[in-house]
């Protein structure tokens, strides 16, 4: 058992990790954990990657041992779907108190453990770490290793702390614990030539299974999908797999890896957003599959397969191209959705005004230029005012992004689609990618956009009234060089009261008038919406004017 | 009356209580131009951020420290100073207020004397507030971390009048609880103003957090109180709180500029709103204005047409003292037995609510308590909704944070309209939930009497097996 920092040392040194492999050593040594800056971040911490990338497995008792702040305030916020269990989705934690922060909380973990085995009784429990038990030295490992051996219960250290690093390494240290505690410790009832393992797949929204008939009809079963939808038996016997798939590459890659290495299973990495990404998977999973030894027929059923859901996606995407002419959407969401889902919109007709890449890696950004073009805006880090200007100058029409980026598009009174884990629609596989295209239209084409870009009348009143206001005074400008006299008594000066130019200067010179007050009294100016103009009238009159005037006109 | 009692569990199972410092962040967003900030991992601030986002379906401004393993040992103090000067730099906030969390709290920062320092290091800060709040995330509530800050707001930003100044009557400060909406905020605006009263609100919420949408794009605060009508608090005639935990920023008020002050425990029922708009007319010198005549009769009229429907009903509720207190009261009035009560921390009102037992505990037990009592309606926030669908009780949903509904800023609770709307709502739940699940057909008479008397079960059990 190695310590957490040696763990995360061997993580940084990922040579499945293509940013990893074009750094040089010393870059290496220091490791991915990007310097976070105070005041400036907004990710999620590692316990936060830890928890994403285990939770969804269904039937496992998901521990968090800390206070109340870690799962109090964060539990069931996740929409992976569950086929069965759905003791994933209660919310389990020591809740620790300031007693257990002076005297350990190994003990109240363990009575915790005990507590969850006795009420619950599920297959097994994953016992997160937290940091004010890592401060205080409370030793999970072994609390979980004396609670799996006294109770007969497999209980897995997640040991992820959360200011260890970000999400993203969270997520390869969930890796880890799965490697090091789960995955070969059991066997499968049976195993087919046509096993195959998804890395990285959530099951948000339940949209695996917009996927999975597909596998079904081609005989190709899910051994173990690492995490959504998951059985614990099946990822502990996962090592009998044939192939595997990582599906979020940033994730999970030392899974697959080690995977690899360990018991010889290839990988290859993938996705099922967008139609061609969706065929060239399947076609993968074949491939890999006849490598290892299933029958060579599968090629070809595959291909059919893929020739039919192909041409049935890209009909219905066919009917929205005329509507979608010239409309411009703008992309902010990571890693292979930058171009995944940018092929399927450029071929529904919309015209991509850009799509940040602020998670890609350096192969997606090749790719990215290989489908928008050499001069494609490729966003890195836009601050939300940035979008927001871009919004409201209309260059795009649309934005499709994350949860956390939505409010700057919607208060901008602008269409906005959520791509990111926490939508309520699933966009996987050909089907998904229709739903993609039919809610853009929905959102696009939604009436009420044009109801909210309207001012409200008061304001359009007010507006109108200043510019006929501006226009007047233009016009009479101009008269007033043509002939002095007439245009003097024409130009109003206090619209409400109708008092002209001429009157109010006549007024002032006669009287020696010299305050708006004093005018007032002599004419029936109101000095209300003519107040300004009034005391321009005065300090321009030639009459002397004794400076406290003055003064009060400026 | 109730006895409250603590389980011995170790493991807190489907939580009901989340913690100190996002109390305390919530708060600060109630102020113009504000940016709270999370003296912890990011992690601290991630999860807080999503829920107010879920809640509100707003941006919502929180920022972090973002301490490393590597600054925990060390301390914070350089987290702390760049945090603030980033802060400081890109978003030009009017203040910054500042909540520690259970990292932090563990190793003993002592923020209060870093802020000294930093003010020292950086005097361009000299203009921008900077408040501090300890809130560990390993003691007390949501709830407390709210109180606190509000106390510590009033501590350092009420400025106490010159001598001589004559205070100007119309004046009025509200302290409003964490469990008032933006809706409830605004109601109770109009009912202020309806009265000739200048209401000072603080924490104002309803400026920030109401929806409403900016000209401009910002990455502070909306809306909501200045700090500059913050200072100028000490002027008013009155201050009048909302909820027992608000008792502490009152004191403060009081203490430090002399303003005495008038707390309302609760303000959703009929009793309760006549001695607050009693109190209003009293302070202001004005005779109730009609409309509130009217609205006193339509509550009174909703409780007739309700009754029939909510008496006799036995509530399981899950919410924070001052919330549990408020509805637990109101449905206690209109003949609802409260049957399962579950809390989050301590609080003076728990031994008043009408009913034997009140525990701090989770929703694992509320689900257990309203599963053996019998229980048929369910209160609390959204973390209900599996307990709900596992009972199959009708659920009314109430508190924060409410994520699987919208409109959850303008759920209105306060005054005689608010009670109004409340029992509505809950007396519809109801009979909804009869015409769905409990129709009365010849079989079914029997089992469904049973159900509404568990107590008498035994009786009712030999009568059906003797018909057997």
């Amino acid at each position: 058992m190695s310590s957490l920092s040696a763990t995360i040392q061997k993580i940084f040194n990922e040579p499945g990790c293509a940013k990893n492999a074009n750094k040089s050593d010393a870059e290496r040594n220091k490791g991915c954990a990007k310097q976070l800056q105070p005041g400036g971040a907004a990710g999620g911490c590692a316990f936060d990657g830890a928890k994403i990338a285990l939770q969804p497995f269904t039937d496992v008792a998901h521990l968090v041992h800390g206070p109340i702040a870690c799962e109090g305030n964060s539990w069931d916020n996740r929409g992976a779907a569950s086929s069965g269990a759905s003791i994933w989705r209660t919310g389990f934690t020591t809740d620790m108190n300031e007693t257990d922060i002076v005297f350990g909380g190994e003990k109240r973990l363990y009575k915790a453990i005990k507590e969850i085995i006795k009420k619950y009784n599920p297959p097994a429990i994953f016992v997160y770490q937290t940091c004010v038990p890592a401060m205080i030295g409370d030793d999970i490992n072994a609390v979980c290793k004396a609670a799996s051996q006294k109770l007969g219960k497999p209980v897995i250290p997640i040991n992820s702390p959360g200011f260890v690093g970000p999400k993203n390494l969270g997520n390869k240290l969930a890796g880890e614990a799965l490697l090091e505690h789960v995955i070969g410790t059991e066997e499968p009832d049976y195993t087919t030539p046509y096993d195959i393992n998804l890395i990285g797949e959530y099951n948000l929204c339940g949209e695996l299974w917009q996927v999975k008939p597909l596998l079904d009809e081609l005989g190709i079963r899910i051994l173990s999908c690492i995490s959504g939808d998951g059985k614990y038996r099946e990822v502990a016997s996962s090592h009998r797999a044939r192939a595997a798939m990582i599906v979020c590459s940033k994730a999970m890659i030392n899974v697959a890896r080690k995977m690899e290495g360990r018991y010889g299973i290839p990988f290859f990495e993938g996705s099922f957003y967008g139609i061609q990404d969706s065929s060239d998977s399947l076609r993968q999973i074949a491939r890999l599959l006849v490598e290892r030894g299933a029958p060579c027929e599968l090629i070809e059923r595959t291909e059919s397969v893929i020739a039919r859901e192909e041409a049935r996606a890209w009909a219905t995407i066919e009917l929205y191209k005329p509507r979608f002419a010239g409309k411009r959407a703008l992309l902010i969401t990571g890693g292979v959705k930058s171009w995944s889902v940018v092929a399927a919109l450029q071929e529904a007709g919309l015209e991509l005004v850009g799509t940040s890449v602020k998670k890609s890696t350096k192969q997606d950004k090749e790719r990215i230029k290989e489908l928008m073009g050499q001069d494609a805006l490729m966003i890195g880090d836009m601050t939300p005012r940035e979008i927001y200007e871009m919004l409201k100058d209309a260059k795009a029409d649309i934005m499709l992004s994350g949860g956390k980026s939505q409010f700057v598009a919607l208060k901008a009174a602008m269409p906005w689609l959520d791509i990111n884990q926490e939508r309520c629609h699933a966009y996987m596989g050909y089907i998904g990618m229709v739903k993609l295209v039919e809610e853009i239209d929905k959102a696009l084409f939604n009436p009420m956009w044009e109801q909210l870009r309207r001012p409200a009348p008061w304001e359009e009143v007010a507006k109108n009234r200043q510019t006929n206001g501006m226009a007047q005074i233009d016009v009479q400008a101009v008269d007033v060089a043509a002939d002095p006299e007439t245009t003097r008594r024409a130009k109003k000066v206090c619209f409400c009261k109708e008092v002209d130019l001429g009157t109010l200067e006549d007024a002032i010179r006669s009287h020696g008038l010299t305050s708006v007050e004093a005018v007032r009294q002599h004419t029936s100016a109101f000095g209300g919406c003519c107040k300004r103009r009034i005391e321009d009238i005065l300090t321009k009159m030639p009459v002397s004017s004794p400076p406290a005037m003055l003064q009060a006109a400026e | 009356m109730a006895i409250v009692t603590t389980p011995k569990k170790a493991c807190a199972v489907n939580p009901l209580k989340m913690s100190q410092p996002i109390g305390g962040a919530f708060a600060f967003m109630g102020l113009r131009g504000a940016m709270p900030l999370l003296h912890g991992s990011q992690g601290c601030t991630s999860f807080g951020l999503t829920l107010f986002v879920r809640h509100f379906k707003e941006a919502v401004p929180l920022q972090t420290t973002a301490m490393s393993e590597v600054a925990t040992v060390l301390g914070g103090y350089e987290n702390v100073e760049q945090a603030i000067l980033n802060i400081y730099n890109r978003a030009k906030p009017e203040i910054i207020g500042i909540c520690s969390t259970g990292v932090t709290e563990t190793n003993g920062d002592d923020v209060d004397g870093y802020i000294k320092l930093i003010r020292e290091q950086h005097p361009q800060l000299a203009k921008c507030p900077l408040v501090f709040v300890s809130t560990p995330d390993f003691k007390d509530a949501f709830q407390d971390g709210w109180a606190k800050t509000v106390a510590c707001m009033v501590e350092v930003l009420v400025e106490a009048p010159p001598v001589g100044v004559e205070r100007d009557p119309a004046r009025v400060n509200v302290l409003p609880g964490c469990h008032l909406t933006p809706g409830d905020l605004d109601e109770l605006r109009t009912i202020l103003e309806d009265f000739g009263l200048k209401p000072s609100f603080l924490p104002d919420l309803a400026g920030s957090l109401d929806g409403h949408i900016p000209d401009e794009f910002t990455p502070t605060t909306i809306g909501g109180i200045g700090v500059d009508e913050v200072a100028g608090m000490g002027r008013s005639s009155w201050t009048i709180a909302i909820g027992e935990q608000m008792r502490r920023a009152a004191e403060a008020i009081q203490a430090k500029a002399g303003v005495p002050f008038r707390l309302f425990e609760r303000l959703c029922g009929l009793i309760p709103n006549d001695e607050f708009i009693a109190f209003l007319s009293d302070i202001s010198g004005r005779p109730v204005p009609a409309k509130y005549r009217r609205q006193r009769g339509q509550l009174s009229d909703a409780m007739l047409d309700a009754h029939f429907h909510v008496g006799g009903r036995k509530l399981a509720i899950g919410a924070e003292p001052d919330l549990l207190f408020d509805l637990s009261s109101m449905l206690h009035e209109m003949g609802a037995q409260v049957t399962a009560a579950v809390t989050t921390t301590q609080s003076p009102v728990l031994e008043r609510i009408g009913t034997n037992e009140v525990l701090i505990g989770d929703l694992e037990d509320l689900e257990e308590l309203a599963r053996t009592r019998n229980c048929d309606l369910l209160i609390t926030h959204s973390h209900g909704r599996q307990a709900a669908a596992r009972l199959k009780i009708p659920f009314y949903r109430a508190g924060f944070p409410m994520f699987d509904r919208i409109g959850a800023g303008h759920q209105l609770s306060v005054g005689y309209r608010g009670t109004r709307d409340v029992i509505f709502s809950i007396a519809n739940l109801v009979i909804a939930d009869r015409e769905e699940n409990h129709q009365p057909a010849p079989d079914s008479w029997r089992t469904s009497r049973r159900s509404l008397k568990p107590g008498r079960r035994s009786f009712v059990d030999a009568t059906e097996g003797s018909m057997a």
